[in-house]
C-alpha cells in the first residue's frame, strides 16, 4: 500500500490552481455577481426572541412605488412536514421554511419574517419600515436548564420527546434522547478502583467564516432558474430550494460561487429560497446579502452543551468504564448534533463498559448549523477533560493513560461497527516524542494534551475529465472547494495521468455540468471526490490504451502506460498522453474519462494536540505559549494544506476554549453580534503552529487519504482547558476560559 | 443628491457618482465592479477591505466614497503587474497561506503597507500588524511564513 510507493506529485507542495485568482482580487465568491437589472433583496427580521405573530401586513409596502416585490411564509407553494437528511443535522422541510421565513410565530431574535426587493439595497432596507408586525411577545427560554426546567414555555407546542421508553404525552422542548450502550455499565464502575465525576459546559459559538451569506438569483419562467450562492453543497441547495418552492430538479441551476469560509455553516439554506421568490415576482434578477450581525444572530452556530461524565478505571490506569449524558441545544428548530456527539464521546477509548445518553434541546436561539465534527468538540471535550484529571489522580502520564486504552484495530465502537485500521496510537507515540511534549514546561505555564476522534464520511461524487487535442484537460468536479481541494485533485489526476499537474485545470461545476455530488462536508472531499477523480482518470488511461492499440493494431493489454506515456509491449513504440490526444480525431473522437461513485470506507482521523498556556493571574488574560497539532491523513496529499488544516482547526479550537461565545440579554437578544465583541483568535493572540503529519493510511483510499478537515478542531478544546487548569491549580468545566471566568476561578471574593 | 467624486484607483483616473451615505467599499464593489475588495463585517474589524488609501492603510468600509475626492487609492486589484505577481502574492501562494482566500485581498495589501513601513519587521511585528485582519480558516501560521518569507525576498531584491 501507500507507504513503500513512490510518487511523483501527490505529496508535492504544488501551486493551487486557483491561487492566482484569489491573490489578486479576481476570484468570485458570494456577493460578487451582479446581473443586468439586478435589484437588491433585504430582510425583515424579528426584534423578539420568542413571540407569536398576531398581525403581518404588507400592505403599505405593496403600495409603494420603491418596492418591487415583497416576500412572507405565504409564499412557499407546499410546506410539508416531510424530514430529510442534509449533513449531518436532521431537519424537516417545515422548520426549513420557518427558519427562512416565519410562521406564526418567531424563535429567536434575528429570525427572518419577511423580506422586500428594491432597486438599490438602502433602498430595499428603508422599505423594510412599510411592513406591519404585531407581536405578542412570550418569555424566551435561554439555556439548556431553562427549556427543561417543569413549566418552562413551550417553544412548539405539537414537540414530543422521541426515543423515550414511554411515549411521550405532553409537548417538551426535548425534541429526542438517544441512548447507546457497551457491555456492563455498573460491572464496569465496581470493578473500578477510582472514579472521576465531573460536569461540563461549553457555549453557542459560531462558525465565524468571514464572508457572510450572500447569492444572486435569476428567476427564469422558461428554463431553469439561476441560483448563485457560496455553499459546500450547490446540489443539496438545489434541493431544498425545489422542495421548498414545488420545483423539479431540473427547473434550477445552482452554481457554486467561490467560497469564503463554511466550516459546516454553508450547508443549508437561507437567503436562497427567499432571492428566488423576489425575483420570481419582481421579473428581474435579485441579490441579498447578510450583515456580520445577521450572520451571527440569525445563520446557524454550533450548540451549545452540557455533559456529565463519570469515568471507572484501575490504579494501572486501565479505564473500566465509562459514563456520559449530553445535553445540545438545538436553536430554535430540532435537530442538534447530539447523534454524533453521542457516538464520538468516548470512542478514542477501548474501553469494555460504555452508556451514554443524548438530549436535543430545543431554546430561543438560531437554529444550529454543522459546525466542523458537529457535536464531537462539545462531548469530546468533557470526555477528554475527565481522562485527563483521572491521569492526574493515578499520577500517570496523560500519554501513556491513553496509549493503555487507545482505541485500535478491532475496537468494538459504541455505534456499530469495529475500527478498522486507525492512527490514534502512531498520534500517541508522535506526540510522546515530539520537541513540545519534551520540552520543560516554562514557569506559570499550564500544559494539556487531548486526543479527538471524527468518523469522516465518504458518499456520492461525480467527476469527468476532458482531454484536449494538445493533451491538456480540464477536471470538471462537482465538490465546493473550501480549502485548497482543487490542488489535491489535480495532483491525484496528474499522478495517474503521467502529466504535469498544471496541465490539468479542476473546475467545480454547477448542478447542470456534473452529476450529483454530495454536500464538502463530513470531510469527504479529499477522499471520496478524490476517489472518483483517480477511477475518471483511470478511465482515461484505459482508453489511451485502447487508442494507441489501434494505432500499433494490437490489443489493449499488449499496451503498458507509464508516467504519461504508452509503450507497445509487442514491439518498440511509444506514445505521449499528448500524442495520443492529437490523433484522436483519426482514432475514435476525443477523450474524456468519468466516474460516478458512491464511496464507501472513509478512514477515521485521530488526532492528538499539545498546548502550552501562560495565564496573568492578576488580569485573567491567557496566552497560548506553544501548541502543536498532530494528526493522521492516511495519506497527505498536499502536505501544506494539509498542515493548513489541522493549524486551522486547532486555532477554531483555541478561540472556542478561550473567548468565543454568544452573550444573550435576559430578553435574548445577542449582545456581541460582530467580530469586535465576538472576538475570533487574531494573528497577534498566537504563536506558530506546529504540526506533525502522522500517516496511516486508509487502505480504501487508492492513495490512502483519510478526511483531515475536522477532527482538528476537537482536541484543542481539552488540549487548553487543561492547560489553563494546570496553570491556575484548578479545575476547568465551563468554556470559554475567559479572562472574568479565570479570575472568578482565581479571586471568587470578587 | 449624489457627489460627483474624481479620483485615482491603482494608478487609474476614476470618476464616479455617489450617495453621500455610500462607503468606498459600496462605491468599489457595487458601482466600480471592483469586487476584489471584500466584505466580512462593515464594521471595520476584519480587514477584509482593506485598502491602501493616500497611503494609509484603511479599512473601505469606514470610509466614505465621497471622502475619495482627489485621492490616490491602492486595491487588490492593482498589487500584480498584469500577470507578474507580487512577490506578497506569490509568496502567499507558495507557503499555501489562504484557504478559502476570502480574507487574501486584505492580507495582501496589509502586508503590503506593512513592508512599505517596515521592511524588516519582527514575526510579533508583523502578526500586530496585521491583526486588523481576520483568517477563519489558517491559524495564521503560514500567512505569517508568507509575510515573513516575502520581507526577506523583497530586501534582497531591495
Amino acid at each position: 500500500m501507500s507507504e513503500a510507493r513512490e510518487f511523483k506529485h501527490i505529496g508535492q507542495r504544488t501551486i493551487r490552481p486557483d491561487g492566482f485568482d484569489k491573490v489578486t482580487g479576481k476570484a468570485n465568491y458570494g456577493a460578487d455577481l451582479s446581473l443586468p437589472g439586478m435589484i437588491w433583496g433585504a430582510i425583515l427580521r424579528s426584534p423578539h426572541a420568542h413571540a407569536n405573530i398576531k398581525k403581518l401586513d404588507v400592505s403599505r409596502a405593496e403600495a409603494s412605488p420603491e418596492v418591487l416585490a415583497i416576500a412572507t411564509f405565504e409564499d412557499f407553494p407546499s410546506v410539508n412536514s416531510a424530514s430529510q437528511i442534509a449533513g449531518t443535522q436532521r431537519m424537516s422541510l417545515m422548520d426549513t421554511a420557518c427558519n427562512i421565513l416565519a410562521n406564526q410565530k418567531v424563535l429567536y431574535h434575528g429570525q427572518a419574517v419577511a423580506a422586500i426587493a428594491a432597486r438599490t439595497e438602502a433602498a430595499a432596507i428603508a422599505a423594510l419600515d412599510l411592513i406591519d408586525v404585531e407581536y405578542e411577545v412570550l418569555s424566551p427560554v435561554l439555556s439548556i436548564d431553562a427549556a427543561i426546567a417543569e413549566g418552562a414555555p413551550i417553544l412548539h407546542e405539537t414537540m414530543m420527546t422521541q426515543g423515550l421508553a414511554e411515549p411521550a404525552t405532553i409537548a417538551s422542548n426535548i425534541s429526542a434522547r438517544m441512548e447507546l450502550k457497551k457491555g456492563d455499565i455498573e460491572a464496569g464502575f465496581a470493578a473500578a478502583d477510582v472514579i472521576v465525576e465531573r460536569s461540563y459546559d461549553t457555549p453557542t459559538v459560531h462558525q465565524g467564516y468571514i464572508e457572510p451569506h450572500a447569492t444572486t438569483v435569476a428567476f427564469n419562467e422558461n428554463g431553469p432558474s439561476m441560483i448563485w450562492c457560496p455553499t459546500q453543497g450547490h446540489f443539496d441547495v438545489r434541493a431544498r430550494v425545489a422542495q421548498l418552492m414545488n420545483l423539479e430538479l431540473g427547473q434550477l441551476k445552482v452554481v457554486a460561487s467561490e467560497i469564503g469560509g463554511g466550516f459546516g455553516g454553508k450547508t443549508t439554506v437561507y437567503l436562497e429560497p427567499v432571492a428566488l421568490i423576489l425575483s420570481k415576482k419582481s421579473g428581474r434578477p435579485v441579490k441579498m446579502a447578510m450583515s456580520r450581525q445577521d450572520v451571527f444572530r440569525a445563520s446557524g452556530p454550533a450548540s451549545a452543551s452540557q455533559s456529565h461524565i463519570k469515568i471507572g478505571a484501575k490504579m494501572d490506569g486501565t479505564i473500566t468504564a465509562m459514563q456520559a449524558t449530553l445535553h445540545y441545544e438545538a436553536g430554535a428548530f430540532q435537530g442538534s448534533p447530539m447523534g454524533p456527539g453521542c457516538m464520538t464521546v468516548f470512542t478514542p477509548y477501548d474501553v469494555e463498559n460504555l452508556y451514554v445518553e443524548g438530549f436535543d434541546v430545543v431554546v430561543n436561539k438560531p437554529k444550529v448549523a454543522a459546525y466542523r465534527a458537529p457535536g464531537a468538540p462539545q462531548s469530546e471535550f468533557a470526555a477528554e477533560m475527565a481522562v485527563n484529571e483521572l491521569a492526574k489522580k493515578i499520577g500517570m502520564d496523560p500519554i501513556e493513560l491513553r496509549l493503555k486504552n487507545a482505541a485500535k484495530e478491532g475496537t468494538q465502537t459504541i455505534y456499530g461497527p469495529k475500527l478498522k485500521v486507525v492512527g490514534l496510537v502512531a498520534c500517541l507515540e508522535a506526540a510522546k516524542s515530539s520537541p513540545h511534549y519534551n520540552a520543560p514546561i516554562p514557569e506559570n505555564v499550564g500544559r494539556g494534551l487531548a486526543a479527538g476522534f471524527w468518523f469522516n464520511i465518504g458518499g456520492q461524487s461525480s467527476v469527468i475529465i476532458n482531454l484536449n487535442p494538445d493533451g491538456t484537460g480540464t477536471i470538471i468536479e462537482g465538490s465546493p472547494d473550501i480549502g485548497g481541494s482543487r490542488a489535491s485533485m489535480q495532483m491525484m489526476a496528474a499522478e495517474i495521468l503521467g502529466i504535469a499537474p498544471a496541465r490539468l485545470n479542476p473546475i467545480v461545476a454547477d448542478t447542470e455540468h456534473v452529476a450529483y455530488n454530495q454536500t464538502t462536508g463530513g470531510s469527504r472531499t479529499t477522499f471520496a471526490t478524490g476517489m472518483a477523480v483517480v477511477e475518471a482518470a483511470e478511465d482515461i488511461v484505459g482508453q489511451l490504451k485502447a487508442r494507441a492499440a489501434a494505432m500499433w493494431n494490437v490489443t489493449a493489454e499488449q499496451v503498458d502506460f507509464q508516467d504519461g506515456v504508452a509503450h507497445n509491449l509487442a514491439g518498440e513504440d511509444q506514445l505521449t498522453l499528448a500524442e495520443i490526444c492529437a490523433t484522436a480525431e483519426k482514432t475514435g473522437g476525443q477523450i474524456s474519462g468519468r466516474a460516478n461513485i458512491n464511496a464507501r470506507g472513509a478512514g477515521p482521523s485521530f488526532a492528538v494536540h499539545i498546548c502550552d498556556i501562560k495565564v496573568d493571574k492578576e488580569t485573567g488574560k491567557t496566552d497560548v505559549v506553544r501548541y502543536t497539532a498532530i494528526q493522521d491523513a492516511g495519506k497527505a496529499i498536499h502536505p501544506g494544506y494539509v498542515e493548513g488544516q489541522f493549524q486551522g482547526g486547532a486555532v477554531q479550537g483555541i478561540g472556542w476554549a478561550l473567548n468565543e461565545e454568544y452573550v444573550y440579554s435576559k430578553d435574548g437578544v445577542m449582545e456581541n453580534a460582530g467580530f469586535l465583541d465576538y472576538r475570533i483568535p487574531l494573528a497577534s493572540d498566537l504563536p506558530e503552529i506546529e504540526t506533525i503529519i502522522v500517516e496511516v493510511p486508509n487502505s480504501f483510499h487508492p492513495f490512502g487519504v483519510r478526511g483531515v478537515g475536522e477532527t482538528g478542531i476537537i482536541p484543542p478544546l481539552a488540549a487548553v482547558g487543561t492547560a489553563v487548569a494546570e496553570a491556575i491549580g484548578q479545575p476547568i468545566s465551563s468554556l470559554p476560559c475567559s479572562p472574568p471566568k479565570i479570575l472568578k476561578l482565581l479571586m471568587p471574593e470578587i | 443628491m449624489k457627489s460627483h467624486v474624481t479620483t485615482t484607483i491603482n494608478g487609474d483616473p476614476v470618476e464616479f457618482l455617489c450617495e453621500p451615505a455610500q462607503t468606498l467599499l459600496q462605491v468599489l464593489r457595487n458601482d466600480l465592479g471592483m469586487t476584489g475588495t471584500k466584505e466580512g463585517c462593515g464594521s471595520g474589524d476584519c480587514g477584509a477591505c482593506s485598502v491602501i488609501f493616500d497611503g494609509e492603510l484603511v479599512c473601505a468600509c469606514l470610509v466614505l466614497g465621497v471622502e475619495a475626492e482627489g485621492a490616490e487609492i491602492e486595491t487588490v486589484e492593482g498589487v500584480a503587474a498584469h500577470d507578474q505577481l507580487h512577490v506578497i502574492q506569490e509568496k502567499f501562494l507558495e507557503h499555501a497561506a489562504l484557504q478559502c482566500g476570502i480574507c487574501t485581498p486584505g492580507l495582501i495589501i496589509s502586508t503590503k503597507a506593512l513592508l512599505e513601513e517596515n521592511p524588516s519587521p519582527t514575526e510579533a511585528e508583523a502578526r500586530y500588524y496585521l491583526a486588523g485582519n481576520l483568517c477563519r480558516c489558517t491559524g495564521y501560521d503560514k500567512i505569517i511564513k508568507a509575510v515573513m518569507d516575502a520581507a526577506a525576498t523583497m530586501r534582497q531584491g531591495a
